[in-house]
C-alpha cells in the first residue's frame, strides 16, 4: 500500500543521525520532526535566523518574535542560537547543514527539481528553496509519486519552472526510495506492498530496477 | 552625536517620492511597524521596497501597498497578500524575485563594500537570465550585485543613543544586513537606554550603522500564523 504523509516522514528520518544538522521545509517535511528516533539528538534550523526549532508552543504561549520559515509561532530547544538571515545563508550556502528535506512538483532523473513556480497561476517567489537546493551536500526531495490526476512527478526533464540543476541526491515518495544516479532513478526500496511493475508504470524518467529491491522497513 | 529623534515622523524626514527603502522583517516578525504607519502619513509615492516579504493586506508594507505608495518589490517571497497579487496581475506594480540568501548577502555586501559575490543558487533556473556565469573547482555560479537603499528601516528590540542594536529571537532576520546596506538607517527600539546600559558583548548591530533611533510605541507584533500543540 502507498504511504501516507506521515509514512513518507517516517522513512525520511531513518536517514537522520546523531548530531546532524538538519533543515525541512514547509509540507511533509516539517513531519520529519515528529519521527526523530528516541536518544538521537538533531538540530534543526529555520533559515529566518534559528538553529533548535522546537515544537509548536501551548496556546498562550504563543511569542510574535519567534517564528519559523513558514510564519507560524513555534518555540526554540536547549542549547538553541538566533542569528541573522545574511548568517543563516552562510550556514546553507557554506555546506555547513548536513541534511535539506524539501518538497517539489518534479524532479528529473537527472536531479533537476521544480518546487517554486507554475505558470499562470501566482507568482509567491522562491525563498529560500534554490538557496538550499543549490548548496546542501545531501537533498532529500519528499513529494508523491504522480500528481492528482495520475502524471509522473519523476520525469526525463522537468516542464515546470526550475529550482535547480542536478541536486536532489535521494527521493522518497508513497510509493518508493530513489536515489539520483547517472544514469537515472536507482530503485532502492518499495513501499510496503507496492511491486515493482507500479512503480516502474509511474515513473517517467529513467529507472534502474535492481535484482533486489527490497521493501521499507517502517 | 545626536541620534535620537522622538519619533517615527522626525526620524523619517528627508524621504521623498521614488526613493529606494530597505524594510526589515520576516514575515510580519520584526518589521518597523511605526516607520511603516509613518510612511502611510507622510505619503510618499513611487518607493522601491527591498523587503523579505510584502506584507499581509492590512498590515506591515500590505499598508503601503493598499494607498499605491511603492512603484516595486524586491523580494523573495510574496504569497500572503491578495492586494500585492492585485496590483502585480494589473501590471501596477514591478516585482523582482531574488532567492532569500542572495537577497540577505546582497544587502549584507552593500554595507560591507563588496560591490558583486558569486553564489550557486539560481544557476540553471531563471534567475541566472543575463548574469554572469562562472565556474570555481567544477560548480557553477551566478555574479551578483550588493544592494543599498537611500534608507534602511529596521526594528530592533534593544537599542542605546550611540545606536547600538539588539534583536530578540528570530525578530533579527534581515534587519541586521538592512542595517549595515542603509545610506541613512533608522532603527525603532522597543527599549531605548542610554549609552553603557548595554552589554557591549551583546550587541548585534553595532551603532556606526545606525544613524537615526527613536523609541517605538503602540507596537502590535501581530502573528501571521499562530499555531500551538495540545497540552
Amino acid at each position: 500500500m502507498a504511504l501516507d504523509k506521515n509514512g513518507i516522514a517516517k522513512r525520511i528520518a531513518q536517514e537522520l543521525r546523531d548530531g546532524f544538522y538538519v533543515n525541512l521545509g514547509i509540507g511533509i517535511p516539517t513531519l520529519v520532526a515528529n519521527y526523530i528516533p528516541e536518544g538521537m539528538e538533531v538540530v534543526l534550523q529555520s533559515e529566518n535566523g534559528l538553529l533548535g526549532i522546537g515544537p509548536f508552543p501551548l496556546a498562550g504561549e504563543e511569542d510574535p518574535d519567534l517564528i519559523n520559515a513558514g510564519k507560524q509561532t513555534i518555540t526554540y530547544t536547549k542549547g538553541a542560537a538566533f542569528f541573522d538571515s545574511s548568517t543563516s545563508f552562510a550556514m546553507i550556502r557554506g555546506g555547513h547543514i548536513d541534511l535539506t528535506v524539501l518538497g517539489a512538483f518534479e524532479v528529473s532523473d537527472q536531479g533537476d527539481i521544480a518546487s517554486w513556480k507554475i505558470p499562470g497561476k501566482m507568482v509567491k517567489g522562491m525563498g529560500g528553496a534554490m538557496d538550499l537546493v543549490a548548496s546542501a551536500k545531501n537533498i532529500i526531495v519528499a513529494m508523491t509519486h504522480t500528481d492528482p490526476k495520475g502524471n509522473s512527478k519523476l520525469l526525463p526533464q522537468c516542464s515546470l519552472p526550475l529550482t535547480g540543476v542536478g541536486c536532489v541526491k535521494k527521493i522518497v515518495t508513497d510509493l518508493a526510495v530513489l536515489e539520483v544516479t547517472p544514469e537515472g532513478f536507482l530503485l532502492l526500496e518499495r513501499a510496503p506492498g507496492v511491486s515493482v511493475e507500479e512503480i516502474v508504470q509511474k515513473t517517467a524518467g529513467k529507472l534502474i530496477v535492481p535484482d533486489e529491491a527490497p521493501e521499507m522497513k517502517i | 552625536m545626536k541620534k535620537v529623534f522622538p519619533d517615527a515622523m522626525a526620524a523619517l524626514a528627508g524621504i521623498t517620492d521614488n526613493l529606494t527603502l530597505m524594510v526589515g522583517g520576516f514575515g510580519l516578525c520584526g518589521i518597523p511597524e511605526n516607520c511603516i504607519s509613518a510612511l502611510v502619513q507622510m505619503g510618499v509615492k513611487g518607493l522601491t521596497c527591498i523587503s523579505n516579504n510584502a506584507g499581509v493586506d492590512n498590515f506591515g508594507l500590505g499598508l503601503l501597498l493598499r494607498n499605491r505608495q511603492i512603484k516595486k518589490m524586491i523580494s523573495s517571497y510574496v504569497g500572503e497578500n491578495a492586494e500585492f497579487e492585485r496590483q502585480l496581475l494589473a501590471g501596477e506594480l514591478e516585482v523582482d524575485l531574488i532567492p532569500q540568501g542572495t537577497l540577505a548577502e546582497r544587502c549584507r555586501a552593500g554595507g560591507a563594500g563588496i560591490p558583486a559575490f558569486y553564489v550557486p543558487a539560481g544557476y540553471g533556473t531563471e534567475v541566472a537570465g543575463g548574469k554572469e556565469v562562472r565556474e570555481f573547482d567544477g560548480k557553477m555560479y551566478l555574479l551578483e550585485h550588493a544592494l543599498t537603499a537611500d534608507f534602511a528601516l529596521v526594528k530592533a528590540w534593544k537599542g542605546d543613543t550611540h545606536g547600538n542594536l539588539i534583536y530578540r529571537h528570530t525578530a533579527n532576520n534581515f534587519n541586521h544586513a538592512m542595517a549595515m546596506a542603509g545610506k541613512i538607517t533608522i532603527a525603532e527600539v522597543e527599549h531605548l537606554v542610554p549609552a553603557g546600559e548595554l552589554n557591549p558583548n551583546e550587541i548585534h548591530t553595532p551603532g556606526i550603522f545606525v544613524q537615526r533611533i527613536f523609541q517605538s510605541v503602540n507596537l502590535e507584533k501581530r502573528i501571521e500564523f499562530v499555531t500551538t500543540r495540545q497540552a
